[in-house]
């Protein structure tokens, strides 16, 4: 074996493989293509990020600390300190190179800096915590949306489903143009405050500590039913119409017809033909969507005041505390471009059509 | 003689006027508008809606939009007796800060419309010219409109907004804000209109149109433009309706102009005041009602623009 491998190296040495080939043939694989295509959308983001606040002549942490001490009270304590961490940290009266080189040296370490409003909590850790409750209600959420949305469309898409669905399913889809938020409202309205069905606002019950106990789990789940139910029944119409649009598509296509022709069972076609080859651009949708949860749901959070990245969102921006603000763009930028990155490589695993291509 | 032919003449004279007109003009639209009726339905929604805001403009005192310029959290009542002893209607109630909700909803529509209007027409303009420049001449610029536009996707425009309206340190105007939005979401349009261009150009009257001669501009004003118009007419609805769709989500988390009395702003007052707990259903249905119709509208009207613009759809609508 180890003889072999070294026969294969001497070989392929000697035909003069240089390094650089090696590099070029590394640079030239789709993956590491799209790698540095992630890198340089972060990078230039960053950089646009880095470069807005510095167009507008304002000096946000200035301001914020200056609003601060003429305000008083307990701020005051920590403010030299503060003003001293920061100018050691950022280097505020250092040239503007030396602050952009700084800032992405942060940046690849991850470091998101602190928060101005919650001093000394660094950025990354209130992020990190609003971001287990978002990811885990809306992303469970909109997975599940995902689900039944692409089945609701798959059938509707199809010509030999029942004549009635039609009727079922154009409610659904008109309630998918009403914003989710809004139709929080609502359903706050008759299921918390008319029935009292369920919590008005918040992540879990303000007397209770989170822990991992069954009755805090439980009060989780109450909790995350209203904000659940609106997020899920505004976006399966949006699911449904992309799924049915596909699956109309696929009719004329000649495998369908060759199917057909087979004499395969009409259960069959339906999944093997058409829906495997329908599923294809919503599973791009969902990585899409999936990278935009954080902010597409701010408003919901905020209806409901779930203790997720939006209502954290809402906080920074009502105390003006400008860093936990760019961290938070900065989790969702990279949170977009990765879902980018993992779907280029993960489609062609997906669509052998692409594979071919690739290689 | 001429008595005779004179009826004949008139009779001529009608179907040629409105007979003609009819048959030329009305029916194919009327057959048309059984065919795809969610595009009837949606306009005639909208309008409805715009004209009852219209009427009510001309017809209320739509002063009282202000805080403070009525009685406070008034339930909806059509004789309620002032301070001075005079009587006053507030059909749809006041809130917490003293406005009639009844004025705030007659400005508030269609100044979120316009928000919306704004927005879309900066977004569209802006998409089609850069799809064209980057799927006609490829190359570098293709290259270039390309990067901007996936780093532009992976910046959602309502975070640009936040950054920039945070920096600014200002409130901005309505007008202003419609523009803001329309200059941060022209890259979805831009990337969808690209590809629609990058395929209509291996058509072959598209070819057939260069090794004719016409120049560069001639192909994309005379042949491309007028086919992509359907398509382009679709992308502008779902501009507009994204567009206000930011315009309320930027006002609801407060950063909107807070004298305005817009329908998102409206939603921000009612979030701030916690009108759902506090039992206010007048406050904040109306604004939650407009901003329904609007988007059920925009909704509508869309998919039945893509009907017109996508024939493949056409046959099982």
């Amino acid at each position: 074996m180890t003889e072999q491998t070294q026969a294969v190296e001497n070989s392929s040495s000697s035909n003069g493989t240089s390094i650089s080939q090696i590099i070029m043939g590394v640079l030239g694989h789709f993956v590491v293509k799209r790698f540095l295509f992630f890198i340089f959308v972060v990078w230039l983001a960053s950089t646009v990020i880095f470069i807005i606040p510095r167009l507008s002549g304002q000096d946000p942490v200035k301001e914020k600390l200056l609003l601060e001490a003429q305000r008083g009270g307990a701020m005051q304590t920590g403010l030299d300190e503060m003003a001293k961490s920061y100018q050691k940290r950022f280097g505020l009266d250092q040239p503007l190179w030396v602050q952009y080189t700084n800032f992405l040296k942060d940046l690849a370490k991850l470091n998101l800096g602190v928060s101005i409003a919650f001093f000394p909590r660094t950025v990354n850790d209130i992020v990190f915590e609003s971001l287990m409750w978002t990811l885990g209600l809306m992303g469970t959420v909109t997975i599940l949306a995902f689900i039944l949305g692409t089945l609701a469309g798959a059938i509707l898409g199809w010509p030999r489903r029942p004549g009635w669905l039609q009727y079922v399913f154009m409610p659904l889809l008109t309630l998918s143009a009403i914003p989710q938020y809004l139709l929080g409202m609502i359903l706050i309205f008759i299921f918390a405050f008319k029935l009292g069905w369920f919590p008005l606002f918040g992540g879990y019950s303000p007397a209770t500590v989170p822990e991992l106990t069954l009755s805090f789990v439980v009060d989780v789940v109450k909790h995350a039913i209203l904000p659940a139910f609106a997020i899920i029944f505004s976006s399966i119409g949006f699911w449904a119409i992309g799924m049915r649009g596909m699956m109309i598509n696929t009719q004329g296509e000649d495998y369908m017809i060759q199917a057909d022709a087979k004499g395969l069972k009409g259960s069959r076609i339906f999944i093997r033909y058409a829906v495997r080859n329908a599923l294809l651009p919503q599973v791009t949708g969902l990585a899409l969507v999936l990278g935009t949860i954080i902010t597409g749901q701010v408003l919901v959070e905020r209806v409901f005041s779930y203790p997720g990245v939006g209502d954290i969102l809402f906080q920074a921006i009502r105390l003006s505390d400008f860093f936990v603000i760019r961290g938070i763009v900065i989790v969702i930028v990279l949170g977009i471009a990765g879902a980018t990155f993992l779907l280029d490589v993960l489609y062609p695993l997906l669509d052998p059509r692409i594979r071919v291509r690739n290689s | 003689m001429t008595e005779n032919i004179a009826p004949q003449i008139q009779q001529d004279l009608a179907r040629g006027g409105w007979g003609q007109f009819n048959e030329e003009r009305v029916t194919p639209i009327k057959k048309y508008a059984l065919r795809n009726p969610s595009l009837i339905v949606g306009l005639v929604l909208l309008f409805g809606m715009l004209f009852l805001v219209g009427i009510g403009h001309v017809l209320y005192d739509t002063e009282q939009f202000r805080p403070l310029s009525a009685p406070t959290r008034l339930g909806p009542t059509l004789s309620h007796e002032l301070r001075d002893g005079t009587t006053a209607a507030f059909p749809f109630g006041t809130d917490t800060q003293g406005r009639d909700l009844m004025a705030v909803a007659i400005l508030g529509t269609p100044l979120t419309l316009r928000i919306g209007l704004i927005a879309g027409a900066v977004a569209i303009g802006l998409g089609t010219v850069a799809a064209f420049l980057a799927a006609y001449y490829r190359g570098v610029v293709d290259g270039a409109i390309r990067s901007v536009v996936d780093v532009g996707l992976a910046m959602p425009a309502l975070l640009i907004l936040i950054l920039v309206r945070i920096n600014i340190g200002r409130e901005l105007s309505t007008d202003e804000l419609g523009i803001a939005i329309g200059l941060t979401s022209w890259v979805f349009p831009a990337r969808t209109i690209r590809s629609q261009v990058l395929v209509m150009r291996e058509q072959a009257y598209v070819e057939l149109s260069r090794l004719s001669g016409t120049s560069g501009m001639g192909i994309i004003f005379k042949e491309m433009l007028p086919n992509l118009i359907p398509y382009i007419t679709a992308s502008l609805v779902g501009s507009v309706a994204g567009a206000i769709l930011a315009s309320i989500g930027l006002e609801a988390i407060g950063l909107g102009n807070l004298s305005d009395p817009t329908l998102g702003m409206t939603i921000y007052w009612n979030i701030q005041f916690s009108s759902i707990t506090l039992g206010m259903w007048w406050w904040w249905l109306p604004p939650l009602a407009a901003i329904v119709i609007v988007f059920v509208s925009l909704f509508l009207i869309s998919s039945g623009l893509d009907e017109w613009s996508n024939p493949r759809l056409r046959k099982r609508v």
